[in-house]
């Protein structure tokens, strides 16, 4: 039996991976993915956690989690087709129009 | 002098209202002018009415008796306390019956000199308040009630003078006269404080007339003598004296009726009011009473020497004022206070009248106040000559007129307590006196008319809305000095009876009436010399006047230029305190007040330029800041 | 599950995220995220979590990605162009990568550093469909139904924002 710690530590492996990604990568929708890979590092937590505690309780925010996914993923891509729109580019060192 | 029996009443209050309830309705109703012109001089006669039934009450009660009308308690903290209570004893009895009655008159006086003016509604509310303010002066039984009336009443003056503010000099007028009574202000104030806190007694501070009275023995003679020269420096302001008098001749800007009421009539004696009012203090100082005496007199001369050669129709009336009330303050000093009074009177009408009568003649003369483009004005306007000429005989001293028993009586004073050099110089002024007033009635009323013809041509008698203002002030002239004659003529000096009780009995002592009527026969041939000289120059000879003012130019021009005190206040006051305004305006304000200010201001401009380029809106960078904060929250929990 | 298996996967899934994050090319990227969206559910069935390793290859794998690679589609991207040299781009990319790192290793640390008692037996049939349904319909209800909203809100919110503007 694997310990739950060592699920731990995938998990934060993984959240790190999607965080550096988030920073790193230019095109938004490869960040978008990192982020989605960032969620699902915290479903395996709750997914873990759920098996530790014997509960069926983390399973059920996952499914909630997965729902929240599936609505940002329609709305963020949606905004970033209205933004390519206006500037063709998804290069967020491009859109950085928000500044002094 | 104190003590006497109070009567309660609750009617007094009125008497100040009514004016007021007048100035709320003219703001209200102003686009209506024949409602204000109703109204306004309505509200006064009034309450002159009120004040009239008041004074009957008096006169029915016990000598030394007053009417205290304790409206509520204004002011109450720790052992200081102020009511708003208004007193008629006799000393405001006089008063409230001039400043209603000589209000009144030349309130309906106004409404035909004004009739053609646009802001006749504001002039009227302005009147109003005057009177509001003036009657709290007046009536009040408490010294801080008083003070608010004398503010008020220099913020009416200030107001009036620059009534037709579109001319620059008038508004100036009107600055110049509210600068230089606050001077004035400033030593009634610390006269008043001294006052208070020296008279403290059984843990109480006040200023109610009573109180000082009672308690004013407390005060050491140093300090009696402190404050008695503080409250002159404030009568000295609001009463147009040496040194402070400059105001008054340029407060001529205002409209006519307004020098007679502001500037002749009323405010200006509210100095002679407060001193007489607060004579117990001054009493308690010798000295500071000689100074009074002195100060008097020297206004008395040196105004009536410069008004022997102004040829503006109301400086010379202006000047005239100030001298009058020199001798005021002359009668003030030498202990004389209810002869003061008595010459506040008989100044109110017969100065009311000339004021009057030379805006009548201004009113005919469309505008016109200079002297040298007047003359032979008697025929056209006949009702205006012969009430002039009873007011010039007035206060020349005529006998029987008015000015004759009030000068006479101060001149007597001056004589009696021994001030023989002081007297000389007041009988040389009522020379003097009658010298310039005739030469102003000679210029205005004889000879040629001097005008051009499109002026001349207008010339005509004002409405009977103004002439019977005259009239009845010209009646009271002649008569209003028969309440003050002489020791053991007929009734003798009813006036100085009635005012004993509150300010004392002054005795001509060991003197007797011989010698009255002696200094009477000095100063009436003193007058009558000056009125003949003044006939020769003006009517008999007419070249006489130029012809001396040449051979004595030195002199003439000294005189014309005022003894140049303007320029020299200008000199030694004006421009030092600007230079130094200008100083501290550049230095404290602008380097260092604005300075500190504007520096914070760059300061923060400064910092925020700066930091504006953490925000650059590239999203990742926010986001590099944000896993820096997750880490270094991590890093806590780990070595906790 | 042995602890050989957990290392072979987990290794299998840091290096699909890493190629995620590190491929240039979006669809490769977006391929790689599949990997490991699959690798996932593998690890949720070793966690007894039947129904939502189901659920994840369904909506995840299925519907969300296929959203991403339309997408990707639809906007044309070629291979990510050649890094627009911008001055500290590069100590940047440094200074993410060394936050990641101490992020995963203190993270870890936490985590490994907690000792956790094994778990007990799961009940019968737990993370099946039964036992996920009775929870989600019965002690979830109402979050449940405001999911609903949710979604429902996130369609007109796409239609809005995506929709072609009358110009």
């Amino acid at each position: 039996m694997v310990p739950t710690s060592w699920y731990l530590a995938l998990s934060a492996v993984l959240f790190a991976i999607g965080a550096v990604g988030v920073l790193v990568r230019r095109n938004i929708i490869v960040v978008f993915m990192a982020i989605e890979l960032m969620l699902n590092a915290v479903n395996l937590t709750f997914v873990a956690f759920a098996r530790q505690l014997g509960t069926i309780d983390g399973q059920v925010i996952v499914f909630f989690v997965m729902t929240v996914a599936a609505a940002e993923a329609a709305v963020g891509l949606a905004i970033i087709i209205a933004a390519f729109r206006n500037r063709p580019t998804v290069n967020a060192d491009e859109l950085a129009v928000l500044r002094w | 002098m104190h003590g006497g029996e109070i009567i309660p009443t609750s009617t007094l209050w009125l008497i100040p209202a009514l004016p007021l309830a007048g100035l709320l309705l003219a703001i209200v109703f102003g686009d209506r002018k024949r409602l204000v012109t109703i109204v306004a001089p309505g509200v006064v006669g009034i309450a002159f009415a009120v004040a009239l039934a008041s004074v009957v009450t008096l006169l029915r009660a016990p000598a030394g008796a007053r009417l205290v009308d304790d409206v509520y308690p204004w002011i109450v903290a720790g052992p200081f306390r102020a009511d708003v209570a208004f007193r008629v004893d006799a000393l405001a009895a006089v008063m409230v019956l001039i400043v209603t009655g000589v209000g009144f008159l030349i309130h309906v006086y106004s409404v035909g000199y004004m009739a053609h003016d646009e802001s006749l509604p504001r002039f009227f509310a302005y009147l109003n308040l005057f009177m509001f303010a003036m009657l709290l002066l007046v009536l009040a039984d408490n010294l801080v009630v008083l003070f608010v009336g004398w503010e008020g009443v220099g913020l009416c003056s200030y107001l009036l003078i620059g009534f037709w503010y579109e001319k620059d000099e008038n508004a100036a007028a009107g600055k110049k006269a509210f600068v230089v009574n606050r001077i004035g202000d400033l030593g009634f104030v610390l006269g008043l404080l001294l006052l208070a806190w020296s008279t403290a007694a059984n843990g109480a501070i006040s200023l109610d007339v009573a109180h000082v009275e009672e308690h004013v023995h407390l005060l050491a003679p140093q300090t009696a003598t402190a404050v008695a020269l503080l409250l002159l420096v404030g009568a000295a302001g609001k009463s147009a004296q040496l040194p402070l008098y400059v105001w008054l001749p340029d407060a001529m800007a205002g409209p006519t009726p307004v020098s007679a009421l502001i500037h002749a009539a009323t405010m200006v004696t509210a100095g002679i009011y407060m001193i007489a009012r607060l004579h117990v203090v001054f009493l308690a100082s010798p000295f500071a009473l000689e100074v009074v005496a002195i100060v008097g007199a020297a206004t008395a001369l040196f105004a009536a020497t410069i008004a022997l050669v102004q040829t503006d129709i109301k400086k010379v009336l202006a000047y005239s004022t100030v001298s009058q009330l020199g001798f005021m303050v002359l009668a003030l000093g030498v202990g004389a206070f209810a002869t003061a009074i008595f010459h506040v009177m008989t100044h109110a009408f017969f100065k009311a009248l000339l004021f009057l009568g030379a805006g009548s003649v201004i009113h005919g003369m469309s505008g016109e106040q200079d002297v040298s483009q007047m003359g032979g004005l008697r025929e056209k306007m006949p009702i205006t000559w012969w009430t002039f000429l009873v007011g010039t005989l007035a206060i020349a001293g005529a006998p029987g007129f008015a000015g004759f028993f009030s000068k006479d009586e101060i001149l007597a004073h001056t004589w009696g307590t021994g001030h023989y050099a002081l007297w000389a110089v007041g009988a040389f002024t009522a020379g003097l006196t009658a010298f310039y007033m005739f030469r102003l009635l000679f210029l205005t009323f004889f000879g040629e008319l001097r005008a051009a013809p499109e002026i001349a041509h207008h010339v005509h008698e004002s409405p009977p809305v103004m002439t019977v203002p005259l009239v009845i002030l010209a009646a009271l002239s002649i008569v209003g000095g028969w309440v003050g004659l002489p020791e053991g003529w007929l009734w003798g000096p009813a006036f100085g009876r009635f005012l004993a009780p509150v300010t004392g009995h002054s005795a001509l002592g060991e003197h007797g009436a011989g010698v009255e009527t002696a200094l009477m026969l000095v100063a009436t041939l003193l007058a009558a010399g000056g009125a003949t000289l003044a006939y020769v120059f003006y009517v008999r000879m007419p070249g006489l006047p130029y012809l001396l003012a040449w051979r004595l130019k030195p002199v003439y021009e000294l005189l014309v230029g005022k003894y140049w005190i303007d320029e020299l206040y200008d000199a030694v006051v004006v421009r030092p305190y600007v230079a130094l305004s200008n100083l501290l305006w550049r230095i404290v304000d602008q380097m260092m007040i604005d300075g500190a200010v504007n520096g914070v201001a760059t300061t923060v401009l400064a910092n925020g330029q700066l930091w504006r380029y953490v925000q650059d809106g590239n999203v990742q960078h926010y986001a590099l800041v944000f896993l820096g904060g997750a880490i270094a929250l991590l890093s806590y929990y780990l070595v906790r | 599950m042995g602890s050989v298996t957990f290392f072979l996967l987990a290794t299998a899934l840091v290096v699909s995220a890493l190629t995620v994050v590190v491929h240039p090319n979006p669809v490769k990227s977006a391929m790689a995220l599949v990997a490991t969206l699959f690798l996932l559910a593998v690890e949720f069935v070793f966690l007894g979590a039947h129904m939502i390793a189901a659920l994840q290859v369904i909506v995840y794998a299925g519907a969300i990605m296929v959203l991403f690679l339309f997408v990707i589609m639809l906007l044309n991207l070629s291979d990510e162009e050649a890094e627009a040299r911008r001055r500290g781009r590069a100590l940047f990319r440094i200074g993410a990568w060394i936050g990641g790192g101490v992020l995963a290793a203190e993270l870890a640390a936490l985590f490994l550093r907690v000792p956790f008692p094994a778990p007990a037996a799961p009940p019968a049939g737990y993370g099946g469909a039964e036992s996920v349904a009775t929870a989600l319909f019965v002690d979830y209800a109402l979050p449940f139904e405001l999911t609903s909203i949710l979604l429902l809100i996130a369609v007109i919110g796409t239609v809005v924002l995506a929709q072609r503007r009358a110009s």
